[in-house]
């Protein structure tokens, strides 16, 4: 087991010297920072997965770039969190998360309050670098409230975690692995036959972009309030 | 002083595009001073010219014909502009990917008809449709993108004027997918 | 019970003089190649012959672990104890059990299926890990006894400290055989220096490369070296539970592995206070599901946690954050059958076979377009042109060799002309391929490149987990790329892309899967670019 003593850690981002808790993270620091570093699965208060890839940043001496979400900060580390060669990277994986399924912005519920999109416009991508593959899967419309359309999938993972950390449910999970993975109810029931689902919403609320949303919202029309849910964790903590 | 001769097209996209393009208003009497309009739905012209400097491209690539017209539009241009969400992700005409050409075929000749006198799709003198609809970039080298749906026509006005001044436009801020 | 060194020492004795007067032995290969080919119903078709002819007191049938040239499956081998002479057979049917007895009274017979001992697929090896392949019984805990087996596991227990165990494997240079090549000893001491009251040893018999079979091979023959390896392990690193994670598609080496863990057990040689001592230790054998990706060590945790077999971002090292988050020893089938060879022979001993950064031997599984199909074991150092060429017997039908293919779908293509290069960790390296595991594909010159790596590129495609997006989707992207290359379609900047996109994959990636699917195209790329370039469309 890792035990650690929670004591400072001195490290640079950015070339500006940073103090902070020995066991944050990279991305933890640089949040408080203001120092922003693009992710999308990660979600504050949820375990971290660094599955999208997004919040790579380069340590100098090393050759390997690591994903800020689940780095631990070291003293005298020096993170370069925006580098030509992060850039680089990022585009392209981010061009992989648009190819991978069907991102059709504009019919979707989320058009305009979509993570995703966000991180386009702020990696500044605006066209696919790798070919389209759309990756077919069919929706589940059973549920009374919610919809879940699996083409808007990015896989971040959040609602499996929100669903099991926080509202302790477990009702969700990946099915089938690689390109075919997908996020499933129970053991890929329709989700209205769910028997662990609570019906709370949370997974809807975290969801990054239009992959799960509410009932009766039309193009454009679904705003995520994650924030209730990152503040329910904090609340839950500080009791 | 030369103006610049510029082409657009519309291919598999809804025109919507072109309609932003129109809703320039008065921005485009300033650009007609810039530019010749050698061929485009705008004007009457039935061969693709050659010489030429920009082409606009709307709609992304669902046919055979489309594949040999962007080729074609390569081969005679200098610089391609992907207007539109459809040129540069494919959008809504891509949609089809998830089903395939057969279901839509099938949708569109008998499903949803209540007459289809010869029992067959129509084959002669249409393109055939690809199996997969590609945007632009696919196909051929594209030299710039310019995302939307319609890509609002300050956005067009912005990029078109950078291309002529010959100045770099960032065009994450004039515009997005899906905007 | 056996509860000393000198109770072992005697059960071995007891084994040799009980079968004093029987000075011959028909030892018939049952490991998978030979046993596809029916050499388990020979061998016990034999068995009740030779029984049925008096004839089984003089000599012994004995089904054994590979003998290494599965090309000539079935094998037999015909040992006289008085001559210590050994004669192997090839190419043996299912059927020939009389001709077999035969060879008991009069030696001249099946003369035709003789193999020459004097070739170099023979003399040119050097047997550590399977020493036992093919000579000792692997259902029998007492032949492996008898060969010197638990001597080491006993020797440790009596007379070694923890430390004095772990200071011999460093000073073997033993490298861990999976692939990765971390120092054994430098892993294990690590995690003997973590303090926890419970620590794991885990055993790594995944094996999921295509054209890889050193770790079958290994567990399917000698299980109870495994079992002793690991129980050392155990021992040095302060860990009482160990665990084998096999793929369920090896059956056979599953049998044999829960077969010897049972005969330990009675033995008190997996149990607690084994010889006496206070250390305790027990094995348990856990069945993967066929993922490849279950041979990543934080996906082969998880999946005997019961957890869906996903890697996890490293650190923390397992060697930390291991098994039920308690510090663990992962190492592979290898690895652990190289361990009671040193503790028997010394760490010197070791040392001094192979290469100075490289010491030892190394297991290959020789496939593909080469002559002499099957497994050997040679020091490090030995140049892969006379791997290929004196011990594989050069390329099939004598066609001019290629490629080589090293590491499996992590590794990279070796041309022609690299062929000198020694077998040894940093050599493969530094001309782009790796040592892997073991498995070495020959291709010959009617090999395309473009499609070996997208044969490989498919198979990370398929195997990939999901977890992160580089590998999910990037394996797929590479794979579609190629794709274009081998219809001729693609064009100059799909080339750029894919060099591109490898780099990506190979830096973004979450676990080495990811990390490293792309080499197979980058070292095709680097030597033979032009078969790329032909896959480019003028227009």
């Amino acid at each position: 087991m890792i035990k650690e003593k929670v004591r400072v850690k001195t490290l640079k981002i950015n070339d500006m010297d940073v103090t902070a808790k020995s066991n944050a993270t990279i991305l933890e620091v640089a949040n408080e920072q203001g120092i922003t570093i693009p992710s999308l699965c990660y979600l504050e208060g949820l375990s971290c997965v660094g599955a999208c890839r997004l919040c790579l940043v380069e340590v100098k001496g090393s050759s390997k770039l690591v994903p800020a979400c689940t780095s631990k900060i070291k003293d005298g580390m020096e993170v370069m969190t925006n580098s030509p060669r992060i850039q680089k990277h990022r585009k392209m994986i981010l061009s992989m998360i648009f190819a991978e399924r069907t991102h059709t912005c504009s019919v979707c519920v989320s058009n305009g309050h979509c993570e995703l999109q966000n991180q386009a416009i702020e990696q500044g991508l605006e066209h696919s670098e790798v070919a389209y593959i759309h990756q077919k899967f069919d929706i589940d419309a059973s549920h009374p409230s919610y919809m879940y359309d699996p083409n808007r999938c990015i896989l971040c993972t959040r609602c499996v975690r929100v669903c099991d950390e926080v509202e302790g449910a477990h009702a969700l999970d990946i099915f089938g692995r690689g390109i075919e993975s997908k996020i499933i109810h129970d053991m890929d029931e329709p989700w209205i036959d769910s028997q662990s689902c609570t019906s709370c919403g949370k997974c809807v609320q975290v969801c990054p972009t239009g992959a799960l949303f509410e009932k009766g919202v039309s193009a454009t029309e679904m705003t995520k309030k994650k924030e209730i849910v990152i503040k329910l964790i904090q609340t839950r903590k500080e009791r | 002083m030369k103006k610049v001769r510029v082409a657009t097209i519309w291919l598999d996209g809804c025109s919507g595009c072109h309609m932003s393009f129109l809703d320039m208003d008065e921005r485009l009497l300033e650009i007609a001073q810039k530019i010749d309009l050698v061929y485009s739905p705008y004007v009457d012209q039935k061969e693709i010219p050659e010489d030429i400097d920009l082409f606009i491209v709307e709609g992304a690539l669902s046919t055979d014909h489309d594949l040999e017209i962007i080729k074609i539009i390569r081969k005679n241009s200098k610089k391609i502009l992907a207007l539109g969400d459809c040129a540069v992700t494919g959008n809504i005409s891509a949609m089809k990917n998830l089903f395939g050409t057969e279901a839509v075929l099938k949708k569109g000749y008998f499903d949803l008809v209540d007459l289809n006198a010869t029992g067959h799709y129509p084959s002669k003198m249409i393109p055939k449709l690809l199996d997969k609809v590609i945007p632009l970039n696919e196909a051929i080298k594209v030299d710039f993108f310019v995302p939307g749906c319609p890509t609002p026509a300050d956005a067009i006005y912005e990029v078109i004027q950078g291309i002529l001044e010959e100045r770099p436009v960032n065009i994450s801020t004039l515009t997005r997918f899906g905007k | 019970m056996i509860l000393s060194l000198e109770e072992l020492q005697g059960v071995g004795d007891k084994r040799i003089k009980s079968e004093k007067d029987c000075n011959k032995e028909l030892r018939i290969c049952v490991g998978s190649s030979c046993s596809s080919l029916g050499s388990s119903t020979l061998e016990k078709e034999l068995a009740k012959k030779v029984k049925e002819k008096g004839l089984d007191k003089k000599c012994k049938v004995k089904g054994v672990g590979c003998n290494g040239l599965c090309s000539a499956a079935i094998m037999v081998s015909h040992y006289d104890k008085e001559e210590q002479k050994e004669t192997l057979y090839g190419g043996i049917e299912s059927g020939q059990s009389d001709e077999l007895v035969a060879l008991i009274e009069e030696s001249s017979a099946l003369a035709e299926k003789k193999l020459d001992m004097s070739a170099p697929f023979f003399t040119q090896q050097l047997k550590i890990v399977l020493e036992n392949a093919g000579v000792v019984d692997p259902n029998d805990i007492e032949d492996y006894i008898a060969h010197g087996g638990y001597h080491s596991l006993f020797k440790v227990l009596d007379e070694m400290s923890p430390i004095e165990v772990i200071e011999e494997i460093k000073i073997s240079g033993l490298k861990g055989r999976g692939g990765g090549g971390y120092p054994t000893g430098l892993k294990w001491e690590t995690v003997l220096k973590v303090d926890s009251d419970q620590k794991y040893i885990v055993c790594n018999g995944d094996e999921g490369d295509p054209g890889a079979f050193m770790d079958r091979a290994v567990m399917e023959a000698d299980p109870h070296k495994i079992v002793e390896g690991m129980a050392i392990a155990g021992y040095a690193c302060g860990a009482s539970v160990g665990y084998i994670y096999v793929r369920a598609e090896y059956p056979i080496a599953v049998e044999k592995l829960n077969r010897a863990i049972k005969q330990a057990r009675s033995n008190n040689i997996l149990g607690t206070r084994i010889a006496n001592s206070s250390f305790n230790f027990d094995i348990e054998v856990r069945l993967g599901g066929g993922a490849f990706v279950c041979g990543e060590a934080t996906a082969l945790v998880a999946s005997i946690e019961g957890n869906r077999g996903n890697p996890r971002q490293k650190p923390p090292h397992l060697s930390d954050y291991g098994l039920w988050k308690q510090p663990t020893v992962l190492n592979n089938v290898e690895t652990f059958a190289n361990i009671a060879p040193i503790i028997k022979n010394g760490g010197e001993w070791y040392k001094n076979i192979g290469t100075h950064n490289s010491s030892g031997t190394k297991v290959f599984a020789l496939t593909g377009h080469i002559k002499n199909t099957g497994l050997i074991e040679v020091p490090m150092g030995i140049s892969l042109r006379k791997l290929i060429y004196e011990i594989g017997g050069g390329t099939t039908n004598g066609k001019p060799l290629k490629a080589i293919q090293t590491g499996g779908p992590s590794g990279g293509c070796i041309p022609e002309h690299l062929l000198d290069t020694a077998i040894d960790y940093d050599s493969l390296k530094a001309i782009g391929s790796i040592m892997g595991s073991g498995g070495i594909i020959v291709m010959d010159e009617a090999s395309n490149m473009v499609e070996v790596a997208r044969f490989f590129m498919d198979f990370s495609k398929s195997e990939s987990c999901g977890k992160c997006v580089p590998c999910r989707v990037g394996t797929t992207e590479l794979t579609m790329l190629l794709d274009k290359f081998i219809a001729k379609e693609a064009t100059v900047s799909d080339f750029e892309l894919l060099k591109e996109m490898c780099e990506v994959v190979q830096n973004a990636s979450l676990c080495g899967l990811g990390q490293t699917a792309p080499n197979p195209v980058m070292s095709t790329i680097k030597y033979f670019e032009d078969e790329y370039l032909q896959g480019i469309k003028n227009d």
